[in-house]
Parts: structure tokens; C-alpha cells; sequence
């Protein structure tokens, strides 16, 4: 049945610049296509966060070019406080949906998971093609909110009703620009629920002769797990965001309760429930962080065994395992968003115990990864660096979950900078660790060509000791109750933190710099990598099996058929999935 | 050599990090609410778990990479397989779980489940962007009832009372800055007018959303004079970062004195 349904799948490769390279359904373009969207909006939303920490830290330093860009938001290039949290509310949103979810799912997803299944592409690629056109649109919506006179909205990225349903009277940015944002989000939603779709069908009907479930690649299964995460939780988000619209725009009350008043005017709204909001907003949100953990968790125990030169302690079996437990139980939490929210007390203690709980498939998949190590032939190409970082981070940000699953602690941290360094540890910046490390190793499976290792390395020591520097540093201020969200420091609490401010600051723009370090390895290398071979890595997985790049049809027309597991590596030795020769690692 | 700069990196951010914490370079105010030595026992109790599974995690997995980066043997899995690693993820994460929860239940069940106080001192709040205010009921003890289309700042009138014709709302005392007796159980009602807001005062252990169109009661017993901050949490718009008013913790004399000059000033 497989094989029929790789035949279905196979169409003639395009000709025209417009069909091979914009309008392409060849999975491997869209995801590359995927990847530079993702690219180029981690840097505007890296380029927020500098103007941010700038202003918070040099109130008055006059930022370059944020003047000319927002006259109103920031005369002269110093920010109002508005505008700061304009800024704040896109470098979440474009941050957690362009660059997070995007990246380690839809980017590496779309060109990988066909070729490691053995498909010459996606189950629908006309369908592939949409999501992420979808998904361009939904970008450009969002980045139009700069550029028009009230600016970007100001709720941040949960858009909490009826801040973000009132309109206008609630502050600038929350007319137009709130609306814009509010069909950004839905058309992202509409784009990851088809993508997520083809993931699924894709993984079960496009398996190759011999791959069954058990000898899927780690990526495979984290993405396949992934996608029914998304399926879920966007299905709930959409709606969510067509009921904000419709209290903005038709005149509905379903977000806005009676009695509101803004500038001594009554409002015409009764009925209507914020708490609604916010429970389907994390209802969806929760399972979010991990709908962008989960790539993250796939990638790196894809790239552990290559570079460890062995399987992953526990197989294939207790990682996937562990995914899928930590998938399931992503959607009894959301609560734990809320503990001080004026929902029930009672159901504090409800969402709490799964939140904790939670932490049980985590630490299963972290002790894979670490005791892995043990006894292995451990190298530190690039990818590998960036996974032994993801673990470290990874650890951190669990570290801080602990404090902010339980109501009573949570209540004294909750909305200070503590949880903003812990969701930038855990799901941040690991997934980001992950998607380099992903990056560094697909490469030259990507473009033919490898990237300088010096460079990269380079690269992640500034990347960790930044991430460390940054944000362990807003978490230690958490405790000195730094609310987060402020565009000013003006409350006795927050005056003598202003030395810490400063040292992430500084710490932050070095980080930030060092990303360049990364931009220009990629593009230098592009062309003028040394050329890269068929499995540099010396890997096992289909992927390898092919030319670097792969050709349209990504095997060039060869039906494969699969004997093992993805991780038959023992020291030098390893035998590719297609190899018929005997196991080498008893898997 | 990679190995070995990871491993001492790891081992360098783990050790900064414990002294920061360990020797509070940053940490949280003095506390003067009866609730809040739970509240502070419970962060304690999670530094001590969730320390030692940080300290414990970062350093195994430096050790490895210091022991393992480069090694050209024979590679070998850990001896037991993966087995001891789920039944020891179940059985001490699964413990110190049941711990956290089992203590932590109690306190967060000793600020929300307890009902308040009966001799409590109930005042009102009112959030609006950008700034709280405060209504005690004066002498009739009776909150005057709220018609929010009142609500006049212009007028002063920012909860929306009515005091020529509810005899309740008569003797209102409203007031921008929050005053309360010191030791006295407080009830506090929390109303919004406009969006959503938080009330945050960091000595006292309370945090609470306000939430338009909800009534949210809070209580507690402050058990130290002072003046302390109350600022807003919950992002509300432009003015949120300057969102704040002050706590005075007075002695009853004090306290009744005040009151007394806030009612002259209706």
C-alpha cells in the first residue's frame, strides 16, 4: 500500500523560475522557504528585543532608525511607552509563531520528514504550498502593523480580552493595528492546521517499503506527534481569534462583559467573559510551548545517536514514549496560566498536580539524552555543541517551571521577570539551540555545501554564555519581584535593579551580535563551503541515502525499502536504514 | 579539549547561579503578611528540590561530556539499560511532586480556601487604567451600590456611587491611596473598570488579577507598619509600567485618625 501511495505522490519537476523557486509544491523548497521567513523575522524580532532592553536599561539613549521608523512611537528614537509595548507585543507574536513554531516544525519538517519516510513528497503538496503562503501573508499582516499611523498593537502576544477587544478607547495600537493582528494569528492558524494535516498523512500512508513505525526516524516521530499537537490546539486558537474579531468588528460580547467604562463612557457591551479568553487562549497557548518543544526534542535525539555513535539509551521507544506522554498531558494544563487570574482556587490545585506531573516524561527524555553520553564516542561537531546546549537549557528552564506550577509560589513570581526567563529557557531559546543544531546539521544535506565549523563553534560559545547572562539574570531579579512588561522603571522596587538591567542589556546586544556570526556562515557558505559529501555525518537515515542536495524526486526515482532502525551506529561502524546488511547495534 | 570547555562552562553557570541564589544577591522584600511565611517556606522548600535536580542535572551532564568527548573505544550503554532512568524519574520526581503539591496545597489553601475572617475589614477597589481607588463604607458599614454609568472622573465619582439617592452610599469614603490597620483582617473586593489589572504587593504575598465584569474577594492580614507599593501586573495599556498607589500599614490610632481625615475630605 506504501508503494502505490509514493506513485501517487510523484508529479514532474517544474521548469519555470516561478514554479521551481516562489510557487513551488516541491516540499524541500517550501521548507526552505519556510526556514528563511523564520530567519528573517528572528531577526526584526531580535532587533525588537535589542530596542527594548536599550530603552529599559538607557531610557534616554536616542535608538538609530526608531525614529525614522515610528515618528509617533518614538520621536527622535526614544521610545513612549506605548510604543515599547508595541514592540513587546510583536516580538512575542513573531517570535512564538514565525520563527518557534515555524522553524523546528514547518521548516525542517517540510523538507525532511518526506525524504526520511522515503516519499517523493508530501501526501498533499498543493496543499503544502498553501500553508505556507498562508503562513507569508499572515507574516506581512503582522509586520504591516509598523507602518501604519496607530502602530502595532499593544496587548502582547496572549491579546488579553477586552484590552484587546474594545478597540481604540483601550490605547493606541489597539484599532487598526490590533485587528491586523488578529487575522495574522488567524490565517497562521488556518496555515499550520493544513500543515499539520499532511504531517500526519504523511507519516502514515508515504512510509517506504520496511519502515514501520518502529524504525521511523526520532525527527520523524517528534514531528508526527507534533502535528497532532497542532492539530488540536490551533483548531481551538482559530475560533478563539474569530470571536475576538467579531467583538471588534460585528459588535459581539462574547470576550466583553456589561458595564465597562472608558473615558467616562459606558460601553454598549454586556455578557461577554475575559476569563473565556484567557481559557481558550491557553487552552491552545499551553500546548503551544510544547507544539514548539517537540520538534526541538525530535531534532536533537535525531542528532545525539550520530554523534554519540550509538542509540539513544532506551531506544527509539522510551524518547517516543516519553513524547507523546508529555503531548497528551499539554493539554490538561493550560490552567496553570491562570492561577491568580480570579479563576476558581479549587481549580489552581487541579491544574497544578498535571503541571508537576508533566515534569515526569521531561525529566525521562533529559536523562535519555544525558546518560546516553555515557560510554559513548562522543564528537562535538556544531549540531552536536548546539544539542549538549539545548540539554543545559533545556534543564534551566525546567528548573523554573517547578516554582511556576504551583499556585502559592507561582502567586508571589507570577508576571515577574522570573517567567520571562524561564519560558525563554525552555521553550525560547532551547528550541532555537535545537533549530541551530538542526541547521548545522541539515546544511549540507540542504545546499550541497558544509558549513565552517569554526565559525559555528564560535557561534554557540557566545550563543550560550549569552543565553545564560540574559536570562538566568531575569529570573534571579523574579525573585527580587521585577514585574515584567514595564516599559519604565519608575517603582522603588525597580530603581535599584537598574545595575542588573544594564548587565543583560549589554549581555543581550552581544548575544544578539553574535547571531551575525551565524548569518554570515550561512550565506558565505551557501557558496563557498567546501562541497558537501552524500552523509558527511556518517548518519543512517534516509536522508543520507541521497544526494546533498537530493534530487526533485529526492531519490531519483529509486523505491527504497528499509531493513532498519535509525540508530544502528556502534563506534566508526553504522549501517544505513537501506542498508540489507546484518544489525550492527542490535536495534 | 571542546569537551572539557563545556564541562567547566556548565559547571561555572551552575555554581554562579547557586551562589546568586543561595546568598539572595536578588531576592524577595521582607515579608508583613500572616499568610506569607507559607507562601516564602513553599519557595524555599522548591529552591531546595528544584536546586538540587539543577545542580544534579547540569553537573552529570558536564561529567559525561568531560569523560566521554573524544573517546574512540568501544561505546557501551549506561549498565541496566533505561529502565532505571524511567523508575527513577516516577519514583523521586514522581515523590518530590507529591511533596511540593501535598505542602504547597496548604499554602495556597490557607490564603484561598479560608474563608475571611468574620471581624474583616472590608474595603473596595477599584482599578482603571491607569490608577486604583480605594472606598471604605464608613459608618454604616454599607457599600453604597455601583451604577457604572456614573462613573465620572470629572466628578471624582470613580466608583460610580450614587450618594443622593442610596442612603448606603452616603457616608463612602473614597480614597486614592490605600490605608488599613495593622493586624486587622482585611477583605478586599476587587473591581475593574475598563480592562484587565492586577493587585501586587510584594511584601504582603498577594497577587490578583482584577477582571472586568468579575467581583474578586481577597484577604489578608498585614502584620507590619510601613508604606509599600501596590502596582499593577496585569498589562493594561500605555500607562501600565507607572500603574501604582501605596500601602500604609498603620496603628489602629493612626489608622482612625486617617479615616477620619479622608471623610472630611468626601
Amino acid at each position: 500500500m506504501a508503494e502505490t501511495s509514493v506513485q501517487a505522490a510523484h508529479h514532474a519537476a517544474p521548469q519555470g523560475f516561478i514554479r521551481k523557486y516562489l510557487f513551488s509544491v516541491d516540499h524541500k523548497v517550501i521548507g526552505i522557504q519556510y526556514l528563511t521567513l523564520s530567519m528573517v523575522a528572528a531577526f526584526v524580532g531580535m532587533a525588537l528585543s535589542w530596542a527594548m532592553r536599550l530603552h529599559l536599561a538607557y531610557p534616554d539613549f536616542r535608538i538609530p532608525l526608531l525614529g525614522w521608523l515610528s515618528p509617533n512611537g518614538a520621536p527622535n528614537g526614544v521610545m513612549t511607552p506605548e510604543y515599547y509595548l508595541s514592540l513587546m507585543t510583536m516580538h512575542g507574536t513573531i517570535m512564538a509563531f514565525f520563527v518557534l513554531t515555524a522553524a523546528p516544525f514547518a521548516g525542517f519538517g517540510n523538507f525532511l520528514l518526506p525524504i526520511q519516510v522515503g516519499a517523493a513528497d508530501m501526501a498533499f503538496p498543493r496543499l503544502n504550498m498553501t500553508s505556507f503562503w498562508v503562513t507569508f501573508v499572515g507574516f506581512l499582516l503582522a509586520a504591516a502593523t509598523f507602518f501604519i499611523p496607530d502602530g502595532p498593537p499593544l496587548s502582547g502576544w496572549t491579546a488579553y480580552a477586552p484590552l484587546s477587544a474594545v478597540g481604540s478607547v483601550a490605547g493606541p495600537g489597539q484599532g487598526l493595528g490590533q485587528t491586523l493582528w488578529v487575522f495574522s494569528i488567524a490565517l497562521f492558524c488556518i496555515a499550520s492546521l493544513l500543515g499539520a494535516l499532511n504531517f500526519i498523512v504523511t507519516t502514515l500512508d508515504l512510509r517506504t517499503k520496511g519502515l514501520t513505525l518502529s524504525r521511523l526516524p526520532l525527527s520523524t516521530w517528534a514531528w508526527f506527534i507534533d502535528a497532532w499537537v497542532s492539530l488540536l490546539a490551533f483548531a481551538v486558537l482559530l475560533p478563539c481569534g474569530l470571536l475576538l474579531a467579531l467583538d471588534r468588528l460585528g459588535g459581539t460580547s462574547f470576550f466583553i462583559p456589561g458595564g465597562l467604562v472608558f473615558n467616562d463612557q459606558l460601553q454598549p457591551h454586556s455578557g461577554g467573559s475575559p476569563l473565556l479568553f484567557q481559557h481558550l487562549f491557553w487552552f491552545f497557548g499551553h500546548p503551544e510551548v510544547y507544539i514548539i518543544i517537540l520538534p526541538a526534542f525530535g531534532i536533537v535525539s535525531h542528532i545525539f545517536p550520530t554523534f554519540i555513535r550509538k542509540p539513544l539509551v532506551g531506544g527509539w521507544k522510551v524518547i517516543t514514549f516519553a513524547e507523546i506522554a508529555v503531548g497528551t498531558l499539554s493539554f490538561v494544563v493550560w490552567g496553570h496560566h491562570m492561577f491568580v487570574s480570579g479563576m476558581s482556587p479549587f481549580m489552581a490545585m487541579v491544574f497544578s498536580v498535571p503541571t508537576l506531573f508533566i515534569t515526569i516524561p521531561s525529566v525521562i527524555a533529559v536523562l535519555v539524552w544525558v546518560f546516553s553520553l555515557y560510554g559513548s564516542n562522543l564528537r562535538f561537531d556544531t549540531p552536536m555543541l548546539y544539542s549538549l546546549g539545548f540539554v543545559s537549557l533545556f534543564i534551566t528552564g525546567g528548573i523554573g517551571g517547578f516554582f511556576l506550577a504551583q499556585p502559592s509560589t507561582d502567586s508571589y513570581l507570577h508576571a515577574t521577570s522570573f517567567v520571562v526567563g524561564h519560558f525563554h529557557f525552555t521553550m525560547g531559546l532551547s528550541a532555537i539551540f535545537a533549530t541551530f543544531a538542526g541547521f548545522y546539521y541539515w546544511y549540507p544535506k540542504m545546499f550541497g555545501r558544509m558549513m565552517n565549523e569554526k565559525l559555528g563553534k564560535l557561534h554557540f560559545w557566545l550563543s550560550f554564555v549569552g543565553v545564560y547572562c540574559v536570562f538566568m539574570t531575569l529570573h534571579l531579579t523574579g525573585f527580587a519581584g521585577s514585574v515584567r512588561r514595564y516599559s519604565a522603571f519608575v517603582d522603588d522596587f525597580m530603581i535599584p535593579l537598574m545595575p542588573a538591567q544594564r548587565f543583560m542589556t549589554i549581555s543581550a546586544l552581544l548575544l544578539g551580535a553574535s547571531q551575525f556570526i551565524f548569518l554570515f556562515n550561512a550565506i558565505w557558505s551557501r557558496f563557498k563551503g567546501p562541497k558537501a559529501a552524500d552523509n558527511p555525518w556518517g548518519a543512517t537515515t534516509l536522508e543520507w541515502d541521497t544526494t546533498s542536495p537530493p534530487p526533485f524526486d529526492n531519490f531519483g526515482g529509486r523505491q527504497l525499502t528499509v531493513y532498519h532502525g535509525p540508530m544502528e551506529y556502534h563506534g566508526e561502524a553504522s549501517v544505513m536504514q537501506t542498508s540489507p546488511a546484518a544489525s550492527v547495534a542490535g536495534t | 579539549m571542546v569537551g572539557k570547555i563545556f564541562a567547566v562552562v556548565v559547571a561555572l553557570v551552575t555554581l554562579v547561579t547557586a551562589y546568586c541564589v543561595i546568598t539572595h544577591v536578588w531576592w524577595m522584600p521582607v515579608d508583613i503578611s500572616a499568610h506569607g511565611p507559607k507562601i516564602d517556606h513553599q519557595i524555599e522548600e522548591t529552591i531546595l528540590v528544584a536546586g538540587l535536580l539543577f545542580i544534579a542535572g547540569q553537573i552529570v551532564l558536564a561529567s559525561f561530556v568531560f569523560l566521554y568527548g573524544g573517546a574512540r573505544g568501544k561505546p557501551k550503554q549506561i549498565p541496566g539499560g533505561a529502565k532505571p532512568l524511567v523508575i527513577f524519574a516516577f519514583v523521586l520526581v514522581g515523590t518530590e511532586i507529591l511533596a511540593l503539591s501535598f505542602i504547597g496545597s496548604k499554602a495556597w489553601g490557607a490564603v484561598y480556601f479560608a474563608a475571611p475572617d468574620p471581624s474583616s475589614m472590608p474595603i473596595d477597589v477599584q482599578a482603571g487604567q491607569f490608577a486604583y481607588y480605594f472606598r471604605y463604607p464608613g459608618l454604616d458599614g454599607k457599600f453604597g451600590a455601583l451604577h457604572p454609568e456614573m462613573i465620572n472622573e470629572g466628578t471624582q465619582n470613580y466608583f460610580g456611587i450614587d450618594p443622593e439617592h442610596d442612603p448606603d452610599a452616603k457616608d463612602d469614603i473614597v480614597t486614592a491611596e490605600m490605608a488599613i490597620p495593622v493586624n486587622q483582617p482585611i477583605l478586599l473586593t476587587l473591581h475593574s473598570k475598563d480592562v484587565g489589572h492586577s493587585f501586587y504587593v510584594r511584601e504582603l504575598r498577594v497577587q490578583q488579577d482584577f477582571v472586568p465584569g468579575l467581583d474578586i474577594p481577597i484577604h489578608f492580614t498585614a502584620t507590619q507598619t510601613g508604606r509599600y507599593e501596590i502596582v499593577c501586573t496585569q498589562l493594561c495599556g500605555l500607562g501600565h509600567y507607572n500603574m501604582k498607589a501605596y500601602l500604609s500599614v498603620l496603628s489602629q490610632a493612626d489608622f482612625d485618625d486617617w479615616l477620619k481625615k479622608q471623610a472630611a475630605m468626601q
